[in-house]
């Protein structure tokens, strides 16, 4: 089961690389680090894995 | 039964090892090495509930829920719901209870459904129980319990990844009344269990449980996630049926020790490791120390080392001022943390920001700034 819903997920950029990941998280945004072990980040990933979600490049 | 009295007891060779008053009073003359901690025996987190970072009311909306600090609730049913809430009704010696109401019941339920509320210990925080290992040892829960609907009622313990599970079932014998409950629980000398930062067990009290997670072996390691077995009282087919936990403790040993009251101070210490609010509805400001085309960098303190790097949720308003000039930042977003704060990057900046800039960030009291690091 997904721990959390996630939507509008989108990397953050600085410097043309990835810093950390924008999202909507059981309705609330939050800024994700791209760390291994934060429970969001996990679940995202797991979520990417799984085929459920996309995270959308930066603009 | 025999009864020995004596007011000294000495070693061999005539010193006084221990003496007793006239009260009962008994005064180690020499060391005293006991089996167990005097002190930190506690494993969980704000078992008296004290901490409500998050506040005191959380909604009955289905899913995962942190409510108290280091409390989780969770449901996914198809009809009944719960809230949640930090309730002043407490037992003699504390203030603070966790307390569940049913919104909306549901008498029957579905196989896979399971309503409940856990809190996680860290691994590297356990790795005195040795589970996983030949040297497992026997540890103790202890708590608190109240609810409107007297019965049986489970606890489960589990490792991550709901390899290990373990099911104990405890009977509340009359509603609404607080009762004091202890369950031992067996070493595990198998399977594998998570050490460092992550979890290393979750402590489960459940009120609710599908027939998916029942068990027949009580009081036995598994190695499939169950919850209860099917005694297990079903909470949720009562309208307004409250179930209420507090002076959690788990603890080395076959004997629950009285609850280890940690001050205020401590035990938010120790939560904000998973969770803090370093901004919450006050006035702060920063120095920026990088700035580039519409962003600049700025540090926010951290009251402790967290467990990990943080998610960051804001409401409100960043000022950025730069060269006499005010604006605000459009997005705040994560960049890096370390022991001492959180660097973050305030983007999307109304004004132009020079780009060897050192200005300030500004806060009014009306921005709320949280780091999750919980497990």
């Amino acid at each position: 089961m997904n721990e959390m819903t996630i939507t509008n997920a989108q990397y953050n950029q600085l410097d043309g690389n990835n810093i950390s990941i924008q999202a909507a998280i059981d309705g609330v945004q939050m800024s994700v680090p791209l760390c291994e072990g934060n429970r969001h980040y996990d679940e995202i990933m797991r979520q990417v894995e799984a085929g459920t979600l996309t995270i959308q490049e930066a603009e | 039964m025999s009864t020995l009295k004596v007011n000294t007891i000495q070693d061999t060779t005539g010193n006084d090892a221990l003496t007793i008053d006239s009260s009962g009073n008994v005064t180690a003359s020499q060391g005293f090495v006991p089996s167990t901690q005097l002190s930190h025996r506690n494993l969980i987190i704000n078992g008296a509930m004290q901490v409500a970072q998050r506040g005191t009311s959380f909604n009955s909306t289905s899913g995962f829920l942190y409510t108290a600090d280091r409390w989780r609730r969770y449901f996914q049913s198809s009809t009944g719901a719960f809230s949640t809430s930090v309730d002043s009704d407490a037992p003699a010696g504390f203030e603070k209870s966790l307390k569940l109401t049913v919104t909306t019941t549901q008498s029957t339920l579905t196989a896979s459904e399971q309503y409940w509320v856990s809190q996680a210990v860290e691994a590297q925080n356990m790795s005195q129980l040795n589970m996983g290992t030949s040297d497992a040892v026997t540890s103790t829960l202890s708590f608190w319990v109240k609810s409107s609907v007297a019965g049986d009622y489970a606890v489960m313990f589990g490792s991550s990844g709901s390899t290990r599970q373990y099911v104990s079932m405890y009977t509340i014998n009359s509603a609404n009344t607080w009762e004091y409950k202890t369950i031992t629980i067996a070493g595990e000398t198998t399977g594998t269990w998570a050490t460092g930062t992550s979890i290393g067990m979750n402590v489960r009290f459940s009120v609710g449980v599908g027939t998916d997670f029942h068990t027949t072996s009580e009081d036995t390691w598994l190695t499939s996630y169950k919850l209860s077995t099917n005694a297990q009282t079903n909470l949720m087919a009562t309208s307004g049926a409250t179930f209420q936990i507090t002076g959690v403790q788990l603890e080395v040993g076959s004997v629950a020790t009285p609850f280890e009251h940690r001050s205020y101070g401590e035990e938010l210490a120790r939560c904000q490791r998973y969770y803090q609010k370093p901004i919450n509805n006050q006035e702060f400001q920063a120095v920026a120390s990088r700035a580039g085309t519409g962003w600049v960098f700025f540090q926010v303190p951290t009251a402790v080392p967290m467990r990990t790097e943080p998610s960051l949720t804001l409401s409100g308003t960043v000022d950025i001022t730069s060269e006499g000039n005010i604006g605000t930042f459009g997005t705040v977003i994560n960049w890096g943390f370390n022991d001492v704060g959180c660097l973050l990057i305030g983007t999307g900046a109304t004004i132009s920001i020079a780009s060897a800039y050192n200005g300030t960030v500004y806060c009014q009291n009306t921005v709320n700034l949280s780091f999750d690091a919980e497990l």
